[in-house]
Formats: C-alpha cells, structure tokens, sequence
C-alpha cells in the first residue's frame, strides 16, 4: 500500500514545484529567525529572494554538525520555546548532545513519514509491530511508535533490551513486525535458537532496521534466520529520526520522502553538487519542520540518489546504502564514536599529546572496541599497580564520556603505525 | 644514598627482551642484574646497570619508554640468614617495601636492590644498621 500516492508518485516537475515552494518559506524563516544562518547567508551576499526555486539550493551555505552543538541547548530553535512540545537529543558524543525540537506540527509530519516507511516495508493496520528501539532521547523508539499509531498497526512499546521478554512477547502477542537494530536482530535470533525457539514457529514477517550500517550479507543472514523480510530505514535526529527515508518492498534502495527533506549529493572535498547519479556525501534541507528546519545539513553519509521511477510505483528518489562516512566517526552499538573524543579524553589525562588506535572488531553479533594507548614517557610509571591504576582509568573515563565499554591496552612507544607524520586512528575490522 | 634503576616499559611479545640486552650491549653497558614485572599484557624490566643515564638515552633512541628510578642498594653478607635480618630492620622501622630483588658481588658479597614508598625513610633507618649502602657509581660491577 502506498500512504500518499499524490507525493509517493508525483511527477518530477509536480515534485519540484512542492520542493520549491516549501523551500523559499522555509528559507524567509530561517533568515528571520536563526541568527547564525543569517549570518552564513549575507556572508555569501545571500538574501532570501535570491532563493526562487530548488534549482537555487545549491547557493546556500551548508549547516554542520558543530552548527547544531555552538548553538546548545536551544540555539537552533527557530520557534519560541512555547511552541516546542518536544526534544530529543543524538546519542551523546562529544561533552554537550545535539538537541533537536519539534512543534506540533513537526510530530505530525515525522509520524506521516514514519507512516509512509512502514507502509513502504509493507506493513499495514492489521499488522502487530514490537518496537525494540530504545525509548528516550534517542529518536528511534519514539519515531516508530507514533508512525506505527498512526498507520493504525498496532503498536508494542517494549524499548530496546530485555532480550527474553521480546522473544516472549513475540510468542504471545503474535508480533508481526520488529523494529530494531540489525545488530540487535541478529541477537534476537542467537537467543532464539539458544533457547529452541523456533522462528518459523512465530508470526515475524517484516523487520525494520536502522541506526547503524549494515550490509547485503548480513540482511541475508538476518532474513535467514528469522524468516521474515530484512528492510533499511535512514534517519537522523538532526533531520528529523527514523523515516527520512526507508526501503519498499524492492529493497532497491530507500525512498527519501523528498517533499519533507530534499536531499543532494555533494562532493566532500569541493564541496559542489556531483552530476546526478554519482557518489558523494549525502546533504538534507528540511523543507518542514518549523522546530529547527535545517538548510544544507551535511550527514557526512556517503552515497548516490537513484531518480528512476521504482518498480513498487513510487517516483521518490532513492538513496543507496551508506557506503561509509566522509569524517572518521563510527557507529559502535547504535552510538557515533568520533576517535578525537578519545583523543580528548587522553590528552585530559597528560600534557603532551597521546598516540592510540581504536580497533572495532564484530565478536559474534556485538561490537567490540578496542583502545592501544602507547605508554609514552608521561604515562610510564615503574610500577605494575600505577599502570594498571592508569588503564583502568582510561577505560574508566571513556566510558563516562563515550557511554560505551572499551578494552584498553598499554602498548609500547612507536608501536601504533604512523602515516606521513600522522597516526593512523582508526580500523574497523567489523564486516558489515 | 639513592642509586637508579633503569624501568623499561615491555609488551609481552616475542624478542623485545633481547632487543634491550641487544641495545644495552652495543652500547657497552653492563648489566648487573634485572628482574620482570609481568601482567597479561605488558611487563616492566627493571635493571642495575654501570651506567644508568647511558642506558636511558639508548632505550629511548630506539623508542622505549625507559625511565630512571630511585632504588636503595644495600650491601649485605652472601650468608643464611643475612636477608631476614636487613627484612627484619625495616619492618621494625616501619619501611615498606614496594618490591625488591637481589643479586650477589662476589662470593661473600650480596646486594638487596629496594624500592621503598618512602626512600629517604629507607636510607636513614637503614644507613643506621646497614654494612653499606652503595650508590650507582658503579662500584658494585663485579
């Protein structure tokens, strides 16, 4: 079932003249409201009537992930606080999370899109959907839960985790649809056949999965072992959360509900647009939101658009898979990991600046971190107790700043390869 | 009189123990004595060598973490009993001992290398009692 077949099927041009008007509004109030952008705008002799249709995008400057943290908590917000209903905040990174706010509208439109994503996996009203996404801050539970309502499913709000209560629940409320993250199904399905429980015997026939990467190879694995149909979600709380974009039952690609959020694929070095159909990193402008509507948001996701008109009928434009990122941050269990904020956290700890690798590996279904700090001169203490005192306090300080578990080990100088001068930071030896 | 100890910081690999008597050899330093710390993943070396300093620079030309430590090195008789009686003075005197090992001078002749939490305390109590303490002038090279 299409949701809304007059935007899901719009021609191009019907398209752009949707895109175009909400742009231009959209443009007025950002001038007006947000400061900084005024700012970034009339820095490039910008004024909001030189942005008349979507071909003008291109013209205007770029919001970044820093944009969003300056601005904390509220900056950003281009409504009075009065008009906020909610916030949520990305999975905490660096010191201070990026909060994000939604109008009553903005509710609206995030549960029609959800809406539209769930009836694009083919899941419909009859259909009894468990959402194991964490409930909280983090948009992903919320996100499904009143898309879900709204589509008139009916709705599990079991938040993440409790691995023994899901399976039960599945069992005994007959849950037709999980929404988790592919990591975590792939979990489900170790406990399951731990238990004896066989999937086959339950009545799982959609999974919508999101929040981290994940490949062909491992939606195989996860359609195998559960027995139902593997389909990727995309969203980011900076955008709007789960439901930018989702894959139908093609599974060739996601469906960006570009009426909402008009996506572009910019070169990460230039900074242009590339010729369509060409990689590059992915870029949003909210159209929408009244909350925080967003020009130019770099997700530092890489991948191309697909213009064709799908074989489910839909004319949305389609983005691939994320291949990879164009700044070094990784996604270990559901949260972003940017290796200078282990850096930050090391150089708290001495006064000349530390050399480390971060080593992610897939152990079964869980990623696992690991940490090489070289034990330089300032570290170096003659005692066994005082260097382990020190690795403890690493692990200890990372987890409170990151809120992931990491194993750290103390290895000698030099032993951590540099490149041109520069230390490698990061492998990820996890195959998605 | 405080004497140094050369700490070196080690990786439990294969071969990283001969690269520092390899280091320290080519540099014309003789080792008197050393022992190991170890844990699961990584060890520390400590040595007494003739010239601690030397040794240090040459460590870390090739990139060890090596640092100097302050060790009291007590002579003592190389006979039954000698090492429970110096034991015995600096638990009497309240001195404790984060840890120690020895190697002997001669055949009458041991030396008790001691890394105290309170050096000073250590020198004192012990100087009081003690048939010599020895300095890393190198004067305990046999």
């Amino acid at each position: 079932m299409i949701w809304n077949e007059k935007i899901e099927c719009a021609s191009r041009n019907e398209m752009d003249a949707i895109q175009s008007e909400a742009l231009i509004k959209t443009v007025q109030r950002i001038y007006h409201n947000i400061p900084s952008y005024r700012t970034k705008m009339q820095e490039k002799g910008l004024v909001p009537g030189d942005i008349k249709s979507v071909e003008d995008l291109s013209k205007l400057p770029f919001t970044n992930k820093s944009d969003l943290r300056d601005g904390y908590p509220f900056g950003m917000f281009s409504v009075p606080m009065s008009e906020i209903v909610r916030v949520h905040a990305s999975s905490g990174t660096t010191g201070k999370p990026t909060v994000v706010g939604y109008t009553r509208n903005d509710l609206q439109m995030w549960s029609e899109v959800v809406t539209r994503a769930l009836c694009m996996a083919g899941v419909h009203k009859n259909d009894i959907v468990q959402v194991a996404y964490g409930y909280g801050l983090f948009t992903g539970g919320l996100g499904l839960h009143y898309g879900t309502e709204n589509l008139g499913a009916t709705v599990i709000p079991i938040s993440g985790g409790n691995t023994k209560k899901q399976i039960q629940l599945m069992q005994d409320f007959g849950t037709s649809v999980i929404a988790c993250t592919p990591s975590y199904a792939l979990f489900l399905a170790e406990v399951m056949q731990d238990n004896g429980i066989d999937p086959e015997s339950l009545d799982l026939r959609v999974g919508i999965f999101g929040a981290e990467p994940w490949s062909e190879n491992m939606r195989r694995e996860i359609e195998s072992k559960l027995k139902l149909k593997a389909i990727d979600i995309y969203g980011l709380s900076e955008v709007v959360g789960p439901g930018v974009s989702c894959e139908c039952e093609e599974q060739a690609g996601m469906h960006v509900n570009e009426d909402h959020f008009i996506p572009e694929i910019i070169d990460p070095e230039t900074l242009e647009p590339v010729s369509k159909g060409e990689m590059g990193e992915l870029v949003f402008s909210t159209v929408t939101k009244e909350g925080i509507p967003i020009l130019r948001y770099r997700t530092r996701d890489l991948t191309r658009l697909v213009y064709d008109k799908c074989s489910c009928g839909r004319t949305l434009v389609r983005m691939e898979k994320c291949t990879g990122r164009s700044d070094d941050m990784l996604i270990i269990r559901g949260v972003n990991v940017f290796p200078s904020q282990i850096e930050s956290v090391l150089l708290d700890m001495s006064e000349t600046e530390p050399h480390y690798l971060l080593i992610v590996e897939r152990e079964g279904t869980l990623d696992i971190l690991k940490l090489l700090v070289e034990v330089q001169e300032q570290f170096f203490s003659d005692e066994i107790r005082e260097l382990e005192a020190l690795r403890k306090k690493i692990t200890g300080n990372i987890q409170s700043t990151l809120g992931i578990s990491v194993e750290v080990k103390l290895v000698e100088p030099k032993t951590i390869e540099r490149t041109a001068g520069k230390a490698k930071r990061v492998i990820d030896n996890r195959k998605f | 009189m405080k004497a140094k100890q050369v700490s070196v910081f080690l990786e439990n690999k294969s071969g990283r123990l001969n690269e520092v008597a390899q280091i320290l050899g080519q540099a014309g330093i003789n080792i008197s004595a050393f022992t190991v710390a170890d844990t699961s993943d990584f060890g520390v070396l400590r040595l007494i060598v003739s010239d601690p300093e030397k040794a240090i620079a040459a460590l870390k030309a090739k990139h060890f973490s090596a640092r100097a430590t302050d060790v009291v090195l007590a002579k003592s008789p190389n006979k039954p009993g000698a090492l429970s009686r110096m034991l015995s003075i600096l638990n009497n005197e309240g001195v404790f001992i984060e840890y120690l090992y020895a190697f002997t001078m001669d055949k009458d002749t041991a030396v008790i290398v001691i890394r105290p939490t309170d050096i000073e305390k250590c020198i004192t109590k012990l100087g009081k009692h003690c048939d010599e303490l020895l300095s890393d002038s190198g004067n305990y090279t046999i």
